[in-house]
């Protein structure tokens, strides 16, 4: 099982499709940094061919704070805490960082 | 001494306009080196990396091409592309400066799983 | 469990430098271990002792420095990498015909295989790039 963790805006679309094919299920997505913003309803169409059983979302909450996004994200993404981070780390096997 | 784990490396960078594919060959070379297996798997942009004909000479850059050239000097063998992404930029294997081995999209995930560590440029 | 950290990214353009710090940060509030940090790329640039950032931005130089010392943490700076951009320790400075030297306390230059060692020696490696 692995975590992906990606940090650019939705806007890098490749980027995006390249971590979609990477994934298997069990995987987790992390978003950190500009990625928080992918995590906004209207782009949700990003992930819509994974099941929320199969691949965990989550977004990194310093970085939506930041951004003033707290209150804007679609149900699917679950906010974590920097030790969130850590223990994602810890519960799959290898990290791979998309940026 | 070292642990023999296995590394995938994914190139999503184009050659010459950053030196992100310098550095990742740079660190394939090198695990290669300490008798880490490595694989190269080349995606989106990092396939331009792969174009033949290079000639960088008016840049004073190095050749990447060249540098690629020396892989298999270095054992390192498993370079992969997907089949989507080439014929998505119009080019076909004989435009490459390589052989390479051509995968489906869909099995990226499992070169992923396959490997014990995996490093992005 | 045993961490390391690739940091790859400059601390001046991106804010990915910072993310990695405070991952390290709390991983070691954690009780984890780290066994290497490598600075490949533009990342090298957060070990220049000349570092000045203005008075009301962080200074991850350090934050870093700080951290090393109080965890005893091996970081170790790409030595092709550094030496290109100007990040040199006494030895660089001497064959390189340079004035100072300016490497900060607390990190080292090393080659590459210092990061082949880390992936071998490490259960988890993560990238902080840009």
């Amino acid at each position: 099982m692995t975590l992906h963790v990606i940090n650019k805006t939705p806007q890098n679309k490749s980027l995006y499709l390249n971590m979609l094919n990477g994934l298997s299920s069990g995987d987790a997505i992390l978003l950190i940094e500009d990625a928080v913003y992918s995590a906004l309803e209207a782009h949700q169409s990003l992930f819509k061919a994974l099941s929320p059983d199969d691949i965990q979302l989550s977004a990194l909450e310093a970085d939506i704070q930041a951004r003033g996004l707290e209150d804007k994200l679609s149900p699917r993404f679950s906010s974590v805490n920097d030790q969130g981070f850590v223990k994602l780390s810890c519960e799959h096997d290898k990290i791979v960082s998309w940026y | 001494m070292i642990d023999k784990k296995s590394i995938l490396i994914i190139n999503q960078s184009a050659p010459y306009g950053s030196s992100k594919a310098r550095e990742s060959l740079d660190v394939a070379l090198t695990c290669s080196i300490f008798e880490m297996p490595v694989s190269l798997l080349f995606i989106g942009d990092g396939l331009y990396q792969l174009i033949n004909n290079q000639s960088p000479d008016a840049l004073n850059m190095k050749k990447h091409e060249a540098m690629l050239s020396a892989l298999p000097m270095y054992d390192i063998e498993k370079i992969y592309i997907t089949e989507e992404d080439l014929e998505s930029i119009g080019l076909t294997e004989n435009d490459l400066a390589m052989p390479v081995t051509l995968i489906q999209r869909d099995a990226i995930a499992s070169l992923i799983q396959q490997n014990d560590s995996v490093l992005t440029f | 469990m045993k961490f390391s950290l690739i940091v790859h990214a400059s601390p001046f353009s991106a804010q990915t430098s910072s993310t990695a710090y405070r991952y390290a940060k709390c991983l070691l509030e954690e009780g984890h271990q780290i066994f290497r940090i490598f600075y490949y790329g533009d990342g090298v640039l957060v070990a220049n002792q000349q570092i000045a950032p203005p008075q009301d931005e962080t200074n991850l130089l350090t934050s870093w420095q700080l951290l090393a010392k109080t965890h005893n943490l091996d970081l170790v700076v790409c030595i092709a990498a550094a030496v290109k951009r100007g990040v040199l320790d006494d030895n660089e400075a001497q064959r390189y015909d340079k004035k100072n030297a300016n490497l900060a306390l607390g990190f080292e230059l090393s080659g590459l295989g210092q990061l082949a060692e880390a992936i071998a020696a490490s259960d988890r490696v993560i990238t902080f790039g840009n």
